[in-house]
C-alpha cells in the first residue's frame, strides 16, 4: 500500500473538520462569526440608509426581540410571561410530535426492517403518505381534531414519521451481513444481535432521519400555528405581519432562526457523540 | 527488438539530473535525496524500491504534476514545466483515474484532441487503442462493468491512444490477481514492440521488474537514491515461464532482492542532511 | 493481495432471482392498499367514526376522480405548479453556480460558511408573511419564497459533491493536459452530479412545501393550499378535502417518480444505481 501512503488525504466532508490543533479551530470560529457580524453591519447600514418598513435595522430588531422575551425580574429567570404563553407551548408540540415520530418510526422501522414480506405490504402505503406536501395535511386534521394541541401534535407526528421509519428501515437493511453471521458464529443471543449489532449499525442512518425530521417539523409547528392557533412562536409572527408590526414579526422569525439553530446543534452533538466510530471507520482509512 | 548497438545510436529520452525533493511542512520530510539517471529512447526501464522510497513522489515530479525542489528533468532535450505534451501515466488506481460516467470508449475518447481530429480518425484511433490491448469491441462498455485486469487495460489504451513517446507507470498491476498480472506484463511487452514506445515503469515486484525491462534501477529508502542501475540482457521476446527459469534471471533478481532487503533494514538517516 | 480502490464492491447477494422477487413486492404492496382501502371502508360505513370526519373510502375516490375533470380544481394546481417550477429552475440554476464556485475554492468556502450557518435554520416558512407584505399575494411571492427556501439543500449538495471529486480523476485530466477550466467541466461537475440531482431532489419536495404553504396563509392566493382551504371551509365537504389531499399525495409521487426516472436515464452510472437489487427508493 505504498502508494496509497505517499498520497495525500483527501478530505471528505464541507462540515467543520478539527484539524489537528486548537489554533485553526479559534481561526475558524473567528472567520465564521466574523463574517456573520460584518453581515449584521452591512445590513444596518443598508436598512438605515435606505428606510424600508419591511426591513428594520439590526439593532432595533434586536432591541424588540430582548424586549419580547427578557426581563430584568431574576425571579423568572429573567425572561418574560410571553416565554411561558407561547414559546414553551410552541417547544411543546414540536418536540412531543416530533419524539412522537421518532419511537414509532424507529420501533415499526426495525420491524419492517427485519422483514421483507411485511415490508412489501406496507412500503406503497409509506411511500405515498410520505409524499403528501404537509401543508396539505392540514385541512384533513382540522377536520378531524380541530385547532387544539392535539392537531398540531398529531400533525406534525404523522407528517414526519415517515423519514425516520425509512431511513431506519434503510439502516437496518444494510447492517453487514458479516457483522449477523459474526453475531450467529458467536452464538450471540437474539437481543445482543439487536442491541449489540443492529441499533448501533443502522444508528447512523437512523440519526439521519432524526435530524430531516426536525427540520420538517420545525417548518410543520410553525405553518399550523400560523394558520390554525391563538398562541405560539408562528402565531406571533402572522399577527404581526397582518397589524403591520414588523419589528415583532422579525424579532420571532429571529427566534424561529435561533430555535432551530439550538434545536439542530443539540441534536447533532449527541448524533456525534453516538457514532463517533463510524466516521473513525470511514475516514480512519485513505 | 532492439539491440544494444541501436539502443545506443537512438540518444536518451528522458535525462534526469540531480533529481531531489523535499515535503516542508510541520513534519520535514525528504522523500528524494539525488537521482540522476537517463531512459535511453525505446528501452523498458524499470524502477523497484523497499517501502517508503519515494517512489510515487518521484513519478509525479518526471511527469510534470510536480515541481521537484532540485534537479531538472530533460524530456528529448526539453526542460520539462508541467506535464509536457509526449508523457503519459498510468495510475495504479484505475477505478478512480477512469472516468465512470463515460463509457471505455468515451474514456479513450477523453484523451484525443478536441479539434484537428475528425469522428472517423477518432474512432479509428479508439479501436486500435482497445484492439492493441485486446479489448476490441468493449468501446460501449462502461469501466465498472469490466473486472480490474480489463479496467487497467482501458486505462493503458487510454495512455495509448495519446500516442505518447514515453509512458510512465506507477505499480500498474499492483491491484490485480498474479495470473492477470501475467497476461497484462505480456501486454506491456506487446504494446512496446508494436509501437516502439519508451516505458519506465514502477514496481514493487522483483520479479516482474527483471521479467519487463531492459535496465533496472534500484532505489534506496527515503531519501532516496540509485543504489544501483543493473542491465537486464535477457533474450527476447521474453516468456513467462522459460525466461523465469533462466539461470541469468534467477541471479540477478536474486540480486536486487538482496540489495532492497538490506536497503529494508537500514534505518533511515535520523535527520535531514543540509543541501549540498 | 491489497486492494488501494475505494469503490471496489462485494458480489451482490441475492436469495432469489430478481424477476420473480420484484412481481412478489407489487403483489404484497397491492394487498396492502387494497386493506387500507377496506378498513377505510367499513370504518366509515359501519359508523364507527362519523361520516362527517371521515367519509367511506368509495366515496373519496370517486371524488378524487371527479377532481381529474374539475376546470377549478385543475387551475388550482396548475398555479401551485408553476410557482414550483418557475422557483425550482430558478433556484437550480443559481445554487449549482454558486455552489461550483464556493467548491472550488476553499477560501470561498471558509468566508461563506458562517452566514449559510445562520441563514439555513430559518425556516422558511417564518418568512411568508414577510413575503407577502414585499411581494404581495401570487406567484412573485411564491416564486421568491422557493429560490430562499430550496436553494440550501441544491448548494450544498453542490458543494459537497465538488469536495468529493476524486484528486486521482482530477490528477488523470491534468496529466492528459487539461487545464482547470477544462478539468472543471469535464471532471469535476459529472463527478459532483450525482450529488447535485440528489439536492435537486429534495429542494423539488421543499418547493412543494413552500408553495403550498404560502397558498394557505396568503389570503388571495390561487393554487392547490388555497382551494383545499375553501372546500373545508364551505362546511361539510370532508370528502372533498380527503380528495384534494390524495391528489396532493400523487402529485407528490409523480414528481418524484419523474426525477427518479431523469436521474436513471443519466445518472445511471454511480455506484448507487448499479445493483439495481430492490431498494426502497
Amino acid at each position: 500500500m505504498t502508494a496509497v501512503a505517499a498520497r495525500p488525504p483527501r478530505v471528505r466532508t464541507p462540515g467543520p473538520r478539527t484539524r489537528g490543533g486548537g489554533s485553526s479551530r479559534l481561526r475558524d470560529f473567528a472567520v465564521r462569526w466574523g463574517a456573520l457580524l460584518v453581515l449584521g453591519l452591512l445590513w444596518e447600514v443598508a436598512a438605515r440608509f435606505f428606510a424600508s418598513p419591511f426591513f428594520p435595522p439590526v439593532s432595533r430588531i434586536l432591541e424588540r426581540f430582548a424586549e419580547l422575551w427578557f426581563t430584568s425580574d431574576p425571579a423568572s429567570f429573567f425572561l418574560t410571561e410571553r416565554v411561558v404563553t407561547d414559546l414553551l407551548p410552541s417547544l411543546g408540540r414540536l418536540l412531543g410530535g416530533w419524539s412522537i415520530a421518532v419511537v414509532a418510526g424507529v420501533l415499526l422501522g426495525v420491524a419492517l426492517g427485519r422483514s421483507r414480506t411485511l415490508a412489501g405490504y406496507v412500503e406503497p402505503i409509506i411511500h405515498f403518505a410520505r409524499a403528501i406536501p404537509p401543508p396539505a395535511l392540514i385541512p384533513i386534521f382540522f377536520i378531524l381534531l380541530g385547532i387544539g394541541d392535539e392537531m398540531k401534535i398529531s400533525l406534525i407526528a404523522f407528517a414526519v414519521v415517515w423519514a425516520v421509519l425509512l431511513n431506519t428501515i434503510d439502516g437496518v437493511r444494510s447492517v453487514e451481513t458479516l457483522h449477523l453471521d459474526t453475531g450467529r458464529v458467536f452464538d450471540f443471543s437474539r437481543a445482543k444481535v439487536f442491541f449489540g449489532i443492529v441499533l448501533p449499525s443502522a444508528s447512523p442512518k437512523i440519526f439521519a432521519g432524526m435530524r430531516v425530521s426536525l427540520s420538517v417539523a420545525l417548518i410543520i409547528m410553525v405553518i399550523s400555528e400560523m394558520a390554525a392557533s391563538s398562541q405560539g412562536i408562528g402565531f406571533n409572527i402572522i399577527i404581526a405581519q397582518r397589524t403591520y408590526r414588523l419589528l415583532d414579526m422579525w424579532a420571532g422569525i429571529l427566534l424561529l432562526g435561533i430555535l432551530g439553530y439550538v434545536l439542530n446543534a443539540l441534536l447533532a452533538a449527541v448524533e456525534n457523540r453516538v457514532t463517533r466510530w463510524h466516521r473513525g471507520a470511514r475516514e480512519g482509512v485513505s | 527488438m532492439t539491440d544494444t548497438a541501436t539502443e545506443q545510436s537512438r540518444g536518451d529520452l528522458l535525462t534526469i539530473e540531480g533529481l531531489g525533493h523535499v515535503y516542508e511542512g510541520r513534519n520535514r520530510f525528504e522523500a528524494i535525496g539525488r537521482l540522476d539517471f537517463t531512459v535511453p529512447e525505446g528501452s523498458f526501464v524499470s524502477i523497484v524500491g523497499p517501502s517508503g522510497c519515494g517512489k510515487t513522489t518521484m513519478l509525479r515530479c518526471l511527469s510534470g504534476l510536480m515541481r521537484p525542489t532540485r534537479g531538472t528533468v530533460r524530456l528529448h532535450g526539453d526542460e520539462v514545466h508541467g506535464v509536457p505534451r509526449d508523457l503519459a501515466i498510468v495510475f495504479q488506481d484505475y477505478s478512480r483515474s477512469l472516468f465512470p460516467w463515460r463509457t471505455v470508449g468515451g474514456n479513450v475518447a477523453f484523451v484525443l484532441p478536441r479539434r484537428s481530429m475528425s469522428p472517423e480518425e477518432r474512432r479509428a484511433r479508439i479501436e486500435e487503442s482497445l484492439d492493441a490491448v485486446g479489448l476490441a469491441g468493449s468501446a460501449d462498455k462502461y469501466p465498472w462493468q469490466l473486472s480490474g485486469g480489463m479496467q487497467q487495460r482501458v486505462a493503458i489504451a487510454r495512455a495509448l491512444a495519446y500516442r505518447p513517446r514515453i509512458m510512465l507507470m506507477d505499480e500498474p498491476f499492483a491491484s490485480v490477481d498474479a495470473q492477470t498480472r501475467a497476461e497484462l506484463e505480456d501486454l506491456m511487452l506487446s504494446v512496446r514492440d508494436r509501437f516502439d514506445m519508451t516505458i519506465l515503469f514502477v514496481t514493487h515486484d522483483i520479479d516482474e521488474s527483471v521479467y519487463l525491462a531492459d535496465r533496472v534501477l534500484v532505489l534506496s529508502k527515503s531519501p532516496s537514491t540509485i543504489v544501483a542501475s543493473i542491465d537486464v540482457d535477457l533474450p527476447r521476446p521474453r516468456d513467462q515461464v522459460a525466461t523465469r527459469e533462466d539461470e541469468d534471471f534467477v541471479r540477478l533478481r536474486s540480486e536486487i532482492a538482496r540489495m532492497i532487503r538490506d536497503q529494508s533494514t537500514k534505518r533511515a538517516p535520523a535527520a535531514v542532511p543540509p543541501a549540498a | 493481495m491489497t486492494s488501494a480502490t475505494t469503490t471496489a464492491q462485494a458480489p451482490p447477494r441475492r436469495r432469489r432471482a430478481p424477476g420473480s422477487g420484484r412481481r412478489l413486492t407489487v403483489l404484497h404492496g397491492a394487498v396492502g392498499l387494497v386493506a387500507l382501502f377496506l378498513v377505510a371502508e367499513l370504518v366509515s360505513r359501519a359508523g364507527l367514526v362519523n361520516e362527517l370526519y371521515l367519509p367511506p373510502a368509495s366515496l373519496v375516490l370517486l371524488r378524487v376522480a371527479e377532481l381529474f375533470v374539475d376546470p377549478g380544481f385543475l387551475a388550482a394546481i396548475g398555479a401551485t405548479l408553476q410557482a414550483w417550477a418557475i422557483g425550482l429552475l430558478v433556484c437550480v440554476a443559481v445554487s449549482v453556480a454558486i455552489g461550483v464556485v464556493l467548491g472550488s475554492s476553499r477560501a470561498a468556502y471558509s468566508a461563506s460558511r458562517a452566514v449559510i450557518e445562520f441563514l439555513r435554520p430559518i425556516p422558511s416558512v417564518a418568512l411568508i408573511p414577510l413575503a407577502i407584505l414585499v411581494l404581495g399575494n401570487d406567484t412573485d411571492m411564491k416564486v421568491a419564497l422557493i429560490v430562499f427556501s430550496a436553494s440550501w439543500p441544491v448548494l450544498f449538495n453542490t458543494i459537497y459533491g465538488m469536495h468529493d471529486v476524486d484528486p486521482v480523476a482530477k490528477l488523470t485530466a491534468k496529466s492528459f493536459g487539461r487545464g482547470r477550466i477544462s478539468t472543471l467541466f469535464s471532471v469535476s461537475l459529472p463527478s459532483a452530479a450525482p450529488f447535485i440531482f440528489t439536492g435537486i431532489r429534495i429542494a423539488a419536495s421543499v418547493a412543494l412545501i413552500v408553495a403550498v404553504s404560502a397558498e394557505l396563509l396568503a389570503g388571495a392566493s390561487e393554487g392547490l393550499g388555497r382551494w383545499m382551504l375553501d372546500a373545508g371551509s364551505t362546511g361539510n365537504r370532508a370528502d372533498l378535502v380527503y380528495a384534494a389531499t390524495i391528489v396532493a399525495g400523487l402529485l407528490g409521487l409523480v414528481i418524484n417518480g419523474v426525477l427518479v426516472l431523469i436521474e436513471r436515464r443519466f445518472l445511471s452510472w454511480q455506484p448507487a444505481l448499479r445493483d439495481t437489487a430492490g431498494s426502497a427508493r
